[in-house]
């Protein structure tokens, strides 16, 4: 399926979503409240059939954080962006996704160690690096530490 | 006289305990603990324990220029450090849409190729050591010697090479490399069948390794399982193939897919591997075209604000990489998607119902490096 198609097959089902601008994927950014619907739509019809998820990770972006898929259809080759904003820095809980893709429980898991992004009906949602002690999240950008991390 | 109580009587076989895998086992090839419950001597479940050896590379990429963060990527996966760097270089050239000259894309696709061999040679080693054959890890490692040899020569290290930058690569080559290469792949052609009698052969370690450790095609890109794993069941998902860089669309090499999707079926999908990246090199090793080993770069490395996202096949499978720039010379976030985090999730999936010898041999299989689970 060419990007134009994709953009308006991908409107169809979620007629709020946004589409962006980017040379290399078509990348739409989702309402949190869609985006589990959106998924299992994504990988069970036939014509979008995007089984392989091969990039999930959490970006902040100091008002919101952005959690982001990268997927790619096996059999007919084409990708997609997604991207899901929480509403602030403190409702940070995203619907999970590992029901669809099984990648996604580890990825999750890494997302919400490092970015601290909660995923609602995750089977195992625990620290994956670091300690279970651990205070705080460090990919967010107002992560301190002033023991290990040295500013130049 | 004292009256002497029986133990309650326990059926071992009925009960369901935990073991602890590691962190310091030669099977887990690194720092991994695994938690793994069993009942009598079959694997119930298993959970991996990451982290041992987290560095926090993503958080460091953020206070680090492009050319510095190249030195950061050789330590995820050592195994095929010139992949990783590759990876970054890419990126950063696509970005800037700078033209890369011919002869720098010819180079590091034979080193990439070099590497990957590297890297299934030493997997060799390990995996025969698991199953029981002490030969094959000196086998093995007398092998890589020959590959570490030729790039010490050009590259002046052995294992963190940091050989790629932004726009070419920090030198030329050795005016020995060609001849070197060659000598290597006319030596290794014939150790090869060293490797096929010695283990591929052997009856012990096919009756071990066949019908063990099953992952189904559908399976393995659930659990995003790439590489010569996702092959071995057959998954077709050689980036080389889908989204080639360097000079992959001009040679001719073949994606070798499996259907067993067992532990010999890995076993055999990197043997095939290391006699195509052969041919690979056998097209591009008298044919690398003459001119400059860099295109003119700017000192300071600044991508226009974006996001890009690159892949490309390493030794254990798809390696991505994902920036968020915000046009500073450092990277607003950088994401690495590694290939032995994903395939280590599926490690679990795959061991349930097999016995606990059997779980060594399908982690030996799966080939993690665990600097590259942890990152």
């Amino acid at each position: 399926m060419d990007n134009a198609t994709l953009k308006e097959r991908i409107l169809e089902l979620v007629p709020n979503a946004e589409y962006q601008e980017n040379k290399q994927f078509p990348t739409f950014i989702i309402p949190p409240d869609k985006m589990h619907d959106l998924a299992l739509k994504l990988k069970q019809e036939a014509d979008l059939a995007f089984d392989f998820l091969f990039c999930l990770t959490a970006v902040d972006r100091i008002e919101f954080f952005e959690v982001v898929y990268h997927l790619e259809s096996t059999q007919l080759k084409h990708q997609l962006e997604l991207k899901v904003r929480t509403a602030n820095r403190e409702n940070v809980a995203v619907d999970t996704v590992c029901d669809v893709w099984r990648t996604a429980e580890f990825h999750e898991r890494e997302a919400y160690d490092l970015m601290g992004i909660t995923f609602n009906n995750h089977p195992d949602l625990r620290r994956i690096f670091l300690d279970e002690n651990w205070k705080g999240h460090p990919l967010r950008k107002d992560y301190v530490d002033e023991v290990n991390i040295i500013e130049r | 006289m004292k009256e002497v109580i029986n133990p309650p009587v326990r059926n071992i076989e009925d009960e369901e305990y935990h073991i602890n895998i590691g962190p310091q086992h030669p099977s887990t090839h690194g720092v991994l603990r695994m938690v793994v419950s069993i009942q009598g001597e079959t694997v119930k479940s298993l959970k991996p324990h990451c982290g041992y050896i987290h560095r926090g590379i993503e958080k460091m990429c953020e206070k680090d220029t492009y050319q510095q963060i190249i030195h950061l990527t050789d330590r995820m996966d050592y195994l095929s450090a010139h992949i990783n760097n590759h990876v970054v270089c890419l990126l950063v050239e696509r970005a800037l849409e700078v033209a890369v000259p011919e002869r720098v894309q010819y180079i590091r696709t034979i080193v990439d190729e070099l590497t990957r061999i590297a890297s299934h040679q030493l997997w060799w080693g390990c995996f025969g050591m698991d199953m029981g054959g002490q030969t094959c890890l000196l086998y093995g490692m007398r092998d890589r010697e020959k590959i570490m040899d030729i790039f010490e020569e050009s590259f002046g290290s052995r294992l963190l090479h940091s050989y790629y930058t932004p726009g070419g690569l920090m030198g030329d080559i050795h005016p020995n490399f060609q001849k070197r290469v060659k000598e290597f792949i006319t030596y290794f052609r014939k150790k090869i069948h060293d490797y096929d009698n010695i283990l591929t052969g052997n009856v012990i370690m096919q009756e071990r390794t066949k019908g063990v450790g099953i992952l189904t095609k559908e399976e393995a890109i659930d659990y995003g399982v790439t590489g010569p794993i996702g092959r071995a069941s057959g998954f077709s998902c050689d980036v080389r193939k889908y989204h080639p860089y360097g000079v992959y669309d001009k040679v001719d090499f073949k994606e070798i897919l499996g259907t067993q999707g067992d532990t010999f079926s890995r076993y055999m999908m990197r043997m095939h591997e290391m006699r195509e990246s052969m041919k690979i090199l056998e097209q591009l090793i008298d044919n690398i075209p003459a001119g400059d080993y860099s295109a003119k770069m700017k000192a300071v490395i600044k991508l226009p604000a974006g996001e890009y996202y690159q892949r490309v096949e390493a030794a254990r499978g798809e390696l991505g990489v994902y920036v968020v720039s915000d046009g500073n010379k450092t990277p607003y976030r950088m994401k690495f998607r590694s290939s032995s985090f994903s395939n280590l999730s599926a490690l679990d999936h795959m061991s349930r119902g097999f016995k606990i010898a059997d779980l060594i041999a399908i982690g030996g299989s799966l080939d993690y490096v665990i600097p590259d689970i942890d990152r």
